[in-house]
């Protein structure tokens, strides 16, 4: 395991100090930015790949490529982490045999 | 990819309930939040700004014309648009992945 982002923190950590209303406000706080972050990340590619010339409305066609954006990224994301977790597990295997 | 999320994102925590110090957890925390609230919004109109220079400004002249002006206008409500959009989309998909595990 250990792929993926790093959410999983320590209860009674450092962070905020003993308080522990602050350091779970800290938490959900630092997941709202990863929110915020991907979606002004993914606004950004997506209006490169799905938007032509501004017009009075957003079209259901640019809508519609909007979210197939989105889940393809979120596909493209996922696919690089089990891809390296995959290689990097073929690696250990290898290493661990030598050892023998 | 966060897979976690919680399913709102206005939790709200009150005020006070602090070791009895001389700052208030809960001011701070308000203060902290409004603070990320600009911090995003000033990251939603710099990447606006890029997007809609692009799109509407060939030849810089010496100044805006009524065109340009009309294609900026536009442009920042469909860039709107398109972050609700994606933001949407996003959220859906946090929710179904929550739901699959």
């Amino acid at each position: 395991g250990g792929s993926g982002s790093a959410m999983d923190a320590p209860s009674g950590a450092g962070l905020g100090g003993a308080d522990p209303q602050l350091q779970r406000f800290i938490e959900v706080e630092t997941q709202k930015q990863r929110f915020q972050q991907l979606v002004h990340q993914m606004t950004e590619l997506c209006w490169e790949k799905c938007m032509d010339k501004p017009g009075p409305k957003l079209d259901s066609r640019a809508e519609t490529c909007f979210v197939n954006c989105v889940e393809r990224f979120i596909d493209t994301s996922q696919f690089i982490l089990n891809r390296l977790e995959q290689t990097q597990k073929s690696k250990s295997a290898f290493s661990e045999s030598l050892s023998d | 990819v966060s897979a976690g999320m919680e399913s709102g994102f206005g939790s709200d925590f009150g005020s006070g309930g602090g070791g009895g110090g001389k700052l208030d957890p809960g001011l701070i925390m308000e203060q902290v939040k409004v603070q990320i609230a600009v911090a995003n919004a000033q990251e939603l109109l710099q990447r606006m700004t890029d997007k809609c220079f692009r799109k509407c400004i060939g030849k810089p002249g010496g100044s805006l014309d009524n065109s340009e002006q009309k294609c900026i206008a536009m442009c920042m409500d469909r860039y709107m648009d398109s972050w609700n959009t994606v933001s949407r989309a996003y959220n859906s998909r946090l929710q179904r992945e929550r739901a699959n595990m």
